[in-house]
């Protein structure tokens, strides 16, 4: 590319498009705004895992008749919130699945009278016996959903596993457990109904796919397409916690809108947040691998189970995306990957950043370090010898066609580390020290965009539109939550259309407005709609140059004019563009072999640590975070995704533990769900390289789920290595190390002594 | 928010003898509230039992501090900032401003009080231990006078005070005695900042010949009641603490406390750490360390 | 049943940036609640209704209080600084500038507390270290960055305020 045609827009960090509004609190998040005539709505669930329902009863020293009631009865379609499997009901019906199921809406004018009346209906229930874990689903002495429990199951099979073992040096086996984690955005789920039986249902709400929401409703509400209006506020994070549930408070405030007549809000507080939506799904992995005496993986099988909560929701695709990762950044010649999501009777657990690929990369990075001591190798050169190449396969039986090269990033990153020098000093002083101190690493992947046939199916179309002014406006469903939709899409058009980044503007997502360019997911945004809006640009651009605009060198000033005198003319002045799956992505939903994804991003993170034997807690002193990434678009924006998402990691592996009682989140706060505060953070180091992607927009690969991969087994790495505990479950609270370290001492005492282990 | 404003009564006192005159007319009915860390708390998730409230942050006479040659007084309705910023309880009382640094972030420091912090009674509560190795003596008042109770008497049982139903916390005296000492102050809870302690200690220790003549062992979160490991503290006095059996200081410690199994840790992992902190402690005042 | 106490609202009044406001509330209503629903000031948030996030910081007398735990009578005659206030015609205020150019907000919900936390830590300690500048904003949480840009805006705006 000449000088002339080097991006100058995108690849730099322009300003936050909407972030002078988030620095003035200016910006328009759900509870901040009314509508004359709102009611405040709240909702009535179940105290129990599992049961049926006898009796509601209304208590006495309430006034019935100011509240707005409703129940499964009020609703006018189908009673599901409309997913994949349509089979979590809006309300409950007669049964109850799990702690915390809605049962039945109030609404009053005055907020603070809802709770007073939550506490007044009382529910009678036949209790049934309850599954609480994936062992328990499994052996199914209670039947929950379906006919065994099992929300979905794959197989994916490459090569010939059986052969594998006879020819292996060493069969090296291993179980990895992850526990649930809850989004905590620190915007609560918060939703605004209004309905009107001439044009239908409007919801205004915090929210990551508008039209999940406006699918849902229809069927909710029995609707069609033009009468049911989505539209997104300012969202205060997501995480994917906002993918799906958003479609289960929008179907509540609209029924509760629809039986009074007037608008409805519903937030909720943090203790409802968090114990009745979605939160990451728990997982098993069993790993069984033959290698070779020079530490190569001949094959294996991987067994990887999650927990999906009661109802089906997001589980299979979850499922997906946890499989298909599972094997990792290396090259198995034969491998069977076993995939199943179980049925507990737990509030349905969901997306959340990494969606089932933090899981199974858990697993697999823990267990190469484990693979690397029992063939006796370092943790590097296990994983340089099985690193995939261009050229080779995946699990998936992918060709890798990137020119990734993962060993030139695991030779920078552990320079930029310090690695080996590191590992020898601490390995000098750790006799003395109360302090053990550890260096561990992860080597990942993490495919971008929905999985095989999954982007043709969505099927996303964005535009792009001229106005009279000159203004250009992005329009597109994806919806800003932190991440930078609105920035990247807008540096996108500017870059394309050659004019200035502040004479494009991002329109509010609103169905009635924006073409559906598919959830904000997956890692998709800037590479797959971004692409689209490329698209989309080049075609206005295009118009506008067959009415008259000069082709290639116009001044903004130029571009302005053509759009003015366009619109004077002709009327509105858009422009559309569809997705188009590249030619050479194949995806066989059958056999679950393929091209998963148009394309990877590749990392190797490092992490330092230091454990604090008296008190047990381990402490994160650097943390390195290498990543190739096709092209930054906007590199504080980038940074911020990386450093962000690594946050949420050190959360995962250390802090933020989920207890359950019954199926119930008893640690419903913030006192004590315990996310990291900057002080328990270490400077994060990021390092981008940039090796392009003929599939996304000016070269990007998809990154805001990668960070997730990588931290909580290099973290767990570096725990091993500095202490010689070998802890396989997530999150290791102080208390856990504790436990395995005084159980470790007692079996080792015993063999000494030849008495009875723990 | 799961309280409803309609249904809890505030008034605000115009001075100290009209707040106690409240309380004397309904004993027991009207709870104080200063900063509102606590109270705020549990009224916003619906949990408080009180509906009669009496706000006593802006009484002047509850925030002064006052030094005289032996000892210091201080309001209870000082903030952990005031604390923190106090000259001479950073000097002569480093683990009560530590502890004060603990609580909360700044905005919650900025509000609570010491003696929001001790009326509560939380056996968690940053600023007990601290109050008990320093020898803190209660000044309470009502209509009937003022009475001064030493702080380890006043703590009956969990979240059970000394407290008539009349009485407020007027201020805190500490005793300007402890200079020459060592202190070791640790708060172990789930994260840096932030956080609710799930083992404290405040320990105090001075030698002379490389004997111990005095030392005080407070721990918190190990009790139902902040408390001074007293057996210990006595079998230590004369005694060199480099040449204490690591397994006989952590018998010695564990048989004087009753840690629990609660939502944010358990029994062994308190009573483990609680002894390692001791150990810790008694570890550096043998060295002659400076105060840590 | 508790004692004849009958509970009315009353008229509390204080300054809100730099203008007297009376409300008619409960004396137990949140100063959350005030600002936003009584007075449309709604830049403070509710994240967590427990003085845990931050995100309801506001500044009361020139010090940083969680608006969540404050019942509005204690606000009787204080003076109140919320994030509307910060910016004066329209200027930005050297904090919010500093975050803008640095990353410091992106989802947006914790800023406004993040920022008063900022510019009421740089009033304390106008060249603050890093440990001075992650104490000062301990008790503001957020999920989106992982702080390093918030900090990085932090130093920047003690930059800007007063060069060095």
């Amino acid at each position: 590319m000449s000088d002339a045609e080097q991006p100058k827009i995108v690849g730099a960090s322009v300003a936050r498009k909407e972030g002078r509004d988030k620095v003035t609190g200016r910006a328009r998040y759900v509870d901040d705004m009314t509508l004359p005539g709102m009611l405040h709505g709240g909702t009535v669930r179940s105290s129990i895992a599992r049961g049926k329902i006898k009796s509601i009863r209304f208590g006495p020293h309430i006034n019935w008749n100011e509240y707005v009631v409703v129940t499964a009865k009020d609703i006018p379609g189908k009673n599901c919130i409309a997913l994949i499997l349509d089979d979590q009901p809006c309300l409950a019906d007669g049964a109850v699945n799990h702690p915390e199921e809605p049962a039945v809406l109030l609404a009053h004018a005055d907020r603070h009278k809802l709770w007073k009346a939550i506490d007044a209906v009382s529910i009678e229930y036949d209790e049934l016996p309850a599954i609480e874990t994936i062992r328990e689903s499994e052996e199914q002495r209670e039947i929950i959903w379906g006919t065994n429990n099992t929300f979905k199951t794959f197989l994916m099979e490459k090569g010939d596993v059986e052969a594998v073992w006879a020819g292996a040096a060493h069969v090296v086996e291993g179980e990895y457990f992850t526990g649930a984690q809850e989004q905590l955005y620190i915007e609560n789920n918060g939703m605004i109904a209004a309905f009107d039986a001439r044009d239908g249902l409007t919801v205004w709400g915090s929210l990551q796919c508008p039209y999940y929401v406006h699918k849902a409703m229809m069927k909710l509400f029995a609707l069609p397409e033009e009468k049911v209006r989505v539209v997104q506020m300012e969202t205060g994070g997501a995480f994917g916690g906002k993918e799906e549930y958003p479609s289960m408070l929008a179907g509540h405030a609209g029924l509760l809108a629809m039986k009074s007549g007037q608008p409805v809000k519903m937030i909720y507080d943090r203790m409802e947040d968090m114990a009745a939506t979605t939160k990451r799904h728990p997982s098993r992995t069993r790993h069984r691998t033959a290698v070779s005496a020079e530490g190569k993986i001949l094959g294996g099988e991987i067994d990887f189970a999650i927990d999906g909560g009661a109802y089906a929701t997001l589980s299979s695709v979850v499922l997906s995306r946890g499989t298909i990762h599972a094997g990792g950044a290396y090259h198995w010649p034969s491998v069977r990957i076993r995939g199943k999501a179980m049925a507990t009777n737990t509030p349905p657990h969901g997306a959340f950043r990494g969606f089932g690929a933090p899981q199974s990369l858990f697993a697999m990075e823990r267990h190469m370090d484990h693979i690397a001591r029992v063939v006796g190798l370092s943790p590097a050169e296990i994983r340089r010898r099985n690193f995939l190449q261009p050229g080779q396969t995946t699990t998936t039986q992918q060709k890798v066609s990137d020119e990734v090269n993962l060993g030139y990033l695991l030779d920078r990153a552990l320079e930029i580390s310090d690695y080996d020098a590191k590992r020898e000093r601490f390995a000098a002083e750790t006799f003395s020290s109360t302090k053990k101190r550890g260096m561990g690493m992860a080597a990942f992947l993490h495919g971008a965009g929905f999985t095989g046939s999954g982007e043709r199916y969505l099927d996303s179309v964005a535009g792009v539109e001229g106005c009279a002014d000159g203004t250009v406006r992005v329009l597109v469903s994806s919806t800003e939550f932190g991440q930078g939709t609105n920035t990247v899409l807008c540096q996108i058009a500017a870059e394309t259309l050659h004019i200035p980044y502040e004479s494009v503007v991002i329109a509010q997502p609103d169905t009635t407005a924006v073409p559906n360019s598919g959830p904000t997911v997956a890692s998709r945004t800037v590479m797959v709609v971004g692409k689209l809006v490329h698209s989309a640009a080049l075609g206005l651009k295009q118009t506008l140059v067959a009415a008259g605009l000069p082709g290639e060198a116009y001044t903004a000033e130029q571009f302005r004019a053509a759009c003015g005198t366009f619109v004077a003319a002709r009327g509105a002045l858009k422009s559309y563009a569809r997705y188009q799956a590249p030619p050479d992505v194949y995806w066989d939903d059958e056999k679950y072999r393929g091209e998963a994804y148009a394309t990877y991003a590749w990392a190797v993170y490092i992490a330092e640590v230091t454990v604090d034997l008296p008190t047990y807690s381990v402490e994160i002193n650097d943390f390195v975070a290498l990543q190739e990434v096709g092209k930054v678009l906007n590199p504080i924006l980038g940074e911020g995704q990386i450093v962000g998402g690594v946050a949420q990691a050190i959360g995962y592996a250390l802090y933020e533990k989920v207890v359950w009682d019954h199926g119930r989140m008893r640690n419903n706060q913030m006192t004590n769900y315990i996310m990291p505060t900057s002080s328990d953070l270490p400077p994060i180091r990021v390092y981008f390289e940039e090796f392009g992607n003929p599939h996304g927009a000016y070269g990007a690969k998809g990154i805001g789920e990668l960070p997730m991969d990588g931290p909580a087994p290099a973290i767990m790495n570096a725990v091993e290595d500095a202490t010689g505990m070998r802890c396989n479950t997530i999150p290791l609270l102080p208390e856990d190390l504790f436990a395995a370290m005084k159980a470790n001492r007692e079996e080792r005492l015993a063999e000494v002594t030849g008495t009875q282990g723990p | 928010m799961r309280s409803d404003p309609a249904d809890y009564a505030l008034v605000a006192p115009r001075n100290l003898q009209d707040a106690v005159a409240l309380l004397s007319r309904e004993p027991g009915a009207w709870l104080p509230i200063a900063g509102g860390t606590d109270v705020m708390v549990l009224y916003g998730a619906g949990k408080l039992a009180a509906r009669k409230l009496v706000s006593i942050r802006h009484l002047r006479e509850l925030r002064n501090i006052e030094e005289f040659p032996e000892q210091i007084i201080v309001g209870a309705g000082c903030t952990y900032t005031d604390l923190r910023r106090h000259a001479t309880i950073t000097h002569e009382f480093p683990m009560l401003a530590s502890a004060a640094s603990w609580t909360g972030g700044i905005a919650n420091q900025n509000r609570g009080t010491l003696g929001g912090n001790i009326a509560n009674a939380s056996p968690a509560a940053d600023s007990l231990p601290a109050l008990l190795a320093y020898d803190a003596e209660m000044l309470l008042i009502s209509v009937r006078g003022e009475r001064r109770i030493a702080y380890g008497n006043f703590h009956l049982g969990y979240k059970k005070t000394a407290m008539a139903g009349d009485e407020l916390i007027r201020a805190i005296s500490l005793p300007r005695k402890f200079s020459g000492y060592f202190s070791f102050a640790r708060k172990v809870g789930a994260r840096k900042a932030q956080a609710i302690a799930k083992v404290s200690i405040a320990g105090l220790g001075r030698m002379t010949n490389g004997a111990i003549d005095d030392v005080r062992i407070a721990l918190g979160s190990v009790a139902p009641i902040p408390l001074r490991l007293k057996k210990l503290e006595a079998a230590l006095i004369g005694r060199n603490p480099q040449f204490l059996a690591p397994g006989d200081l952590g018998s010695l410690v564990t048989a004087e406390i009753q840690p629990i199994a609660d939502i944010r840790s358990t029994e062994e992992y308190r009573a483990t750490v609680a002894a390692n902190l001791v150990a810790e402690f008694l570890r550096r005042l043998g060295e002659g360390a400076d105060s840590a | 049943m508790d004692g004849a106490v009958s509970i009315a609202k009353c008229d509390v009044t204080f300054t809100v940036n730099d203008e007297l406001r009376t409300v008619h509330v409960f004396p137990m209503a949140r100063l959350l609640d005030v600002l936003r629903n009584e007075l449309g000031l709604s830049g403070a948030k509710e994240g967590c209704g427990e003085g845990e996030c931050g995100s309801c910081a506001v500044l009361m007398d020139g010090v940083l209080v969680n608006s969540c735990l404050v019942p509005v009578l204690q606000a009787s005659d204080a003076s109140i600084a919320t994030i509307e206030g910060l910016a004066k015609d329209g200027q930005l205020h050297p904090v919010q500038q500093a975050f803008l150019a640095c990353g410091g907000a992106q989802c947006g919900i914790c800023t406004p507390g993040m920022i008063l936390a900022t510019v009421e830590l740089l009033e304390r300690i106008p060249a603050p270290t890093p440990d001075e500048i992650c104490e000062g904003l301990s008790g503001n949480l957020c999920r989106c960055t992982g702080y390093m840009q918030i900090f990085k805006a932090v130093a920047d705006a003690a930059q800007r305020i007063a060069p060095r």
